[in-house]
């Protein structure tokens, strides 16, 4: 039996989730089964976000950062503990397409034009097409990319290709922007220019995004809160939240602040490592 | 390679010229234009190696006087069938060894226009099945190779063009009716029976590996049968078609449905996309290029297994029927010119899913590179 | 439910696990062919034994009288598994195999011209696939020959090549063989030449700053890197190859051979003939195709590239 204080302070905490938490997770665990055993990709995780918040997830590759995003976008299912998006299961919240997601890869369709790309999600919206035809546009023109609506994905360098795979996930209009890993595969002064160009985005859209990365100063350079992950079994080890202001640029890099938090969360990567070997 | 075969050209010449060229005494200094053509070639032959003329009007210079030179042979044999000697088979071998040059010429060509280069890659085959040709016709007409063994190609364009309306017929009916039905009614089947394998699991681990092995066997064999349950008319030989067609269809089907990657099917996961709509915009676009797959190894079968079928009984008309009883009456012509429609049909079946292929899946890197 | 997902529902059932592989749903749809050609055989023979009980004047049969019958008689549209498997067994186990009617007799013909067809159509396949690859004019002129060779019907031509061939005193097994050499050498050519052109770039780069020769190249590279292409396109030829060696049969005038055999129960209306020829040459492809299969495991486990 519930008391009448606890019942209360649910009824509060659902209250505070509806007026601005986005991801609410607890105690969540996700075991994958395979031929050689078990293998704990994720153990007792918690965490909130908040609205307007710009999450970072960073660790070692294979510390469950893709696999809690996953879980995130409802294309794992956890063994145990709970999740909601949007204060509802992240299967509702998919079906309400309430968010985005950019994978590690483009994975644009060879078949169709840049453009049709940026379209599909909102072809299977079922999207009238003036409605259509003015998201494809707006968010061509974000990312760069006016001009090469009708070139094919094959026609494009990777940089381009993964800016169109963003406009794609943009093109939604979500609320919650979900992003793995989106820069990992190209160059520095790209992978600077693009950061600075979502940084601007978000900041003028007031969306909240949930960023994995395992580059330190990509990490601290847009987030407002970064959740640092060790690996066997995945857990969080750290989340520092971050006091930079939202307003920033690439110059900051070279401020006390930054390397001040830079310097915290290369000494979370190291402790969870030490902490395994 | 090209130095070995110009002056292997040139041996052959000068061997042609001055040995017998036809039995019982002629040589080829008696036909003083053949002559004059075949000093031409292998002096353009040669000409890389001797310095001059290096560009490609030297080259095609090579290929019009082989032609020439191969238009003039063929007339002179076909002056003296069967009393070929020495002398020309030189010069046959001269010839065919300077169409071979010009098509090694050809191939290490540079062109600056696409188009060029697309004419350039269509004539070097084209030039390759001229020889084939050509050679045949001085073989055949200068041994005088029987023709009950082996009719001259143009013995057999002779018979073709006047024997038309037989040939109409028959393609009509093999090819209009039994082919053309089969085809669409196997491949159509296959692909709807392919996407409900696909569509529950159970069948698709089921069916799949007895599709695997069916594919595999000589499906030809039920044509007897189908000709006992369907009659001597073109039904029968459209059911083998069909029946034929039907497995590679469903079986290449239900792997392109399964071709599209985990990360596009997420993708399409996480717009809470349908069935049908990923159906329709990633699975089946994806599977395409196993879908063409399997229509073009279809228009080949579907071919093979009307005529063979005729072979179990038809009315009087059709191209398997017009095979087996011309080549009882040792009407051998008229059984080439039968193939030669056939393979012309084939050729352009083949030719027309291919085009189709390239429309359909122009992004896919092997049509693309 | 409204995506896409395939994932397998966890169900307790015991049988799920049976169900879950694919021998089971296997057994399951042979199962269900065999029950359909029953069903199909009653249907079909039907109206002939109707005819019958008719004509001897025999006037409501009981039905399982009639499905008897007409799983048991001489010449039947469709004949019952039973009668065409004992069919088989009449004709293998009881027959000698020097008999004209022993079936092993025929099919070891149909066998023998299938695998000389075979193993030419396969070494000439090779050597193709090894000019092409090594060669750019070989490569632009012989190329879309070899694949519009199979536009031609060359299943048309068989009877003369046979004809022909006899009549020049050429007869027996060869001409059979060339009919399954022309079908089988085409898989086996396009197949090689993907392989010899799989290895990547990177590797050929890696031979070349060895400054190997082409020779070298192709044995260390080339050559293992294809053998995986080799075996799946011998699978192929060698089902073209027994289509081949069929067909071939078909125009001697029914002497010898599965064929023959299909080509005689047609003339005579002896269908379980056919059918018991039909399912004889289905084994042959099956085996022969799972002996391939066989040396493809046993060869690249050698090789350390089994998966
Ligand atoms: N589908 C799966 N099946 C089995 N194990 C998986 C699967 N996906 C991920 N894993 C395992 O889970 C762990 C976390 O993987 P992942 O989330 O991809 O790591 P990261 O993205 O941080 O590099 C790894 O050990 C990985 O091998
Ligand atoms: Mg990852």
């Amino acid at each position: 039996m519930l008391t009448a204080a606890e019942i209360e302070d649910g009824l509060e905490d659902a209250m505070s989730s509806q007026a601005n938490r986005v991801i609410d997770i607890d105690n969540l665990s996700l075991t994958f089964e395979t031929n050689d055993g078990p293998v704990h990709a994720l153990s007792d995780i918690d965490l909130k976000i908040e609205e307007g918040d710009f999450v970072s997830f960073i660790g070692p590759s294979g510390c469950g950062k893709t696999t809690l995003l996953r879980v995130i976008a409802d294309l794992e299912q956890p063994t145990a503990g709970s999740i909601t998006v949007n204060g509802v299961s992240p299967e509702q919240a998919r079906i309400n397409r309430a968010y985005g997601y950019v994978f590690q890869a483009a994975a644009l369709y060879p078949w169709r034009t840049i453009a049709k790309n940026v379209a599909l999600p909102l072809e299977i919206m079922g999207l009238s097409r003036e409605e259509q035809q003015q998201r494809i546009q707006k968010n061509m023109e974000l990312v760069n990319l006016a001009g090469f609506e009708n070139k094919y994905p094959w026609q494009l360098s990777g940089g381009m290709q993964q800016r169109a795979s963003i406009a794609r996930a943009l093109a939604v209009e979500p609320d919650l922007l979900l992003m793995d890993e989106p820069f990992g595969a190209l160059d520095e002064i790209v992978r600077d220019h693009l950061n600075e160009q979502l940084l601007q985005l978000w900041a003028k859209t007031n969306k909240t995004v949930v960023f994995v990365t395992h580059s330190i100063p990509e990490a601290v350079f847009l987030s407002t809160k970064i959740v640092v992950l060790c690996p066997r079994p995945g857990r969080i080890y750290d989340v520092i939240e971050s006091d930079l202001p939202r307003d920033r640029n690439l110059d900051i890099r070279e401020t006390p602040e930054f390397l001040k938090i830079a310097h915290r969360v290369r000494e979370g990567l190291k402790a969870g490592h030490s902490y395994e070997d | 390679m090209p130095a070995l075969l110009a002056w292997f050209v040139v041996a052959m010449v000068v061997v042609g010229l001055f040995s017998t060229a036809f039995k019982p005494d002629i040589g080829i200094l008696e036909a003083p234009q053949l002559a004059l053509c075949l000093v031409l070639l292998a002096i353009l032959g040669v000409r890389y190696e001797l310095g001059f003329m290096r560009n490609w009007i030297g080259d095609l210079a090579l290929g019009v006087v082989a032609a020439l030179a191969a238009s003039l042979l063929i007339s002179a044999a076909g002056r003296h069938e069967g009393d070929a000697a020495l002398g020309f088979w030189a010069l046959t071998a001269a010839t065919w060894a300077a169409f071979w040059l010009f098509v090694e010429r050809l191939a290490i060509w540079k062109s600056r226009s696409l188009l060029t280069t697309r004419i350039v890659n269509l004539a070097i085959p084209a030039i390759f099945g001229i020889t084939l040709l050509i050679l045949w016709e001085l073989i055949v007409t200068g041994a005088g190779v029987p023709k009950v063994l082996l009719p001259a190609p143009s013995e057999i364009w002779l018979r073709m063009t006047t024997s038309v309306p037989t040939l109409w017929a028959d393609f009509q009916q093999t090819f209009l009716k039994a082919v053309l039905v089969g085809f669409a009614l196997g491949c159509g089947a296959g692909f709807l029976i392919a996407i409900l394998v696909d569509r529950v699991p159970f069948l698709r681990r089921g069916l799949l590996p007895i599709g695997n092995l069916v594919s595999a066997l000589p499906i030809i064999g039920v044509a007897p049968i189908m000709v006992m349950w369907f009659g001597f008319d073109w039904p029968s030989k459209a059911a083998v078609v069909i029946i034929m067609t039907f497995f590679p269809m469903l079986v290449n089907t239900v792997s392109g449905l399964a071709a599209s990657d985990a990360m596009q099917r997420d993708l399409m996961r996480t717009y809470a996309s349908n069935y049908w709509q990923t159906l329709f915009k990633l699975r089946l676009p994806m599977a395409m290029p196993f879908i063409f797959n399997a229509l073009k190894i279809n228009s080949t079968l579907a071919l093979i297994g009307a005529i063979v079928a005729e072979f179990f009984g038809t009315p009087i008309v059709g191209m398997g029927f017009r095979i087996s009883t011309e080549v009882g009456r040792m009407n051998v012509d008229m059984v080439w010119a039968e193939i030669a429609v056939a393979a012309l049909a084939g050729s352009l079946f083949y030719g027309l899913v291919a085009l189709l292929e390239r429309a359909v899946t122009f992004w896919h890197p092997s049509i693309r590179g | 439910m409204s995506d896409t997902a395939l994932t397998a529902p966890r169900s307790t059932n015991p049988f799920a696990g049976l169900m879950s592989g694919t021998l089971g749903p296997v057994l399951v749809v042979v199962l269900a062919i065999f029950a359909i050609w029953y069903v199909a055989a009653v249907a079909l023979n039907t109206p002939f034994q109707q005819d019958m009980y008719e004509r001897a004047n025999q006037t409501d049969v009981p039905m399982s009288q009639l499905v008897r019958d007409t799983l048991a008689q001489e010449r039947p549209v469709l004949p019952a598994p039973h009668q065409v498997i004992v069919e088989i067994w009449n004709t293998t186990v009881e027959k000698k195999i020097t008999s004209k009617r022993s079936l092993i007799y025929h099919s070891g013909i149909t066998l023998s011209s299938t695998l000389l067809g075979f193993l030419i159509g396969t070494l000439l396949g090779i050597l193709l696939a090894v000019g092409i690859v090594h060669s750019r004019v070989l490569e632009k002129s012989l190329m879309p020959w070899v694949i519009s060779s199979q536009t031609i019907p060359i299943l048309a031509i068989a009877p003369m090549i046979i004809v022909v061939l006899n009549a020049v005193g050429v007869s027996g097994l060869l001409p059979k063989a060339m009919i399954s050499t022309y079908l089988s050498f085409f898989p086996v050519t396009v197949g090689m030449v993907k392989g010899l052109r799989s290895p990547e770039v990177i590797h050929m780069d890696l031979m070349h700053t060895y400054s190997a020769t082409r020779l070298q190249a192709f044995w260390k590279l080339r050559l293992p890197y294809a053998v995986p292409y080799l075996f799946t396109s011998m699978k192929i030829g060698m089902a073209a190859s027994l289509v081949g060696a069929i067909v071939g049969e078909l125009p001697t005038g029914a002497v010898a051979g599965l064929g023959a055999r299909l080509l005689a129960g047609s003339y005579y209306g002896q269908t379980i003939q056919i059918w018991s020829a039909l399912l004889m040459a289905a084994f042959l492809a099956g085996s022969l195709v799972a002996l391939i299969g066989a040396l493809e495991k046993l060869t690249l486990k050698r090789m350390g590239m089994a998966r």
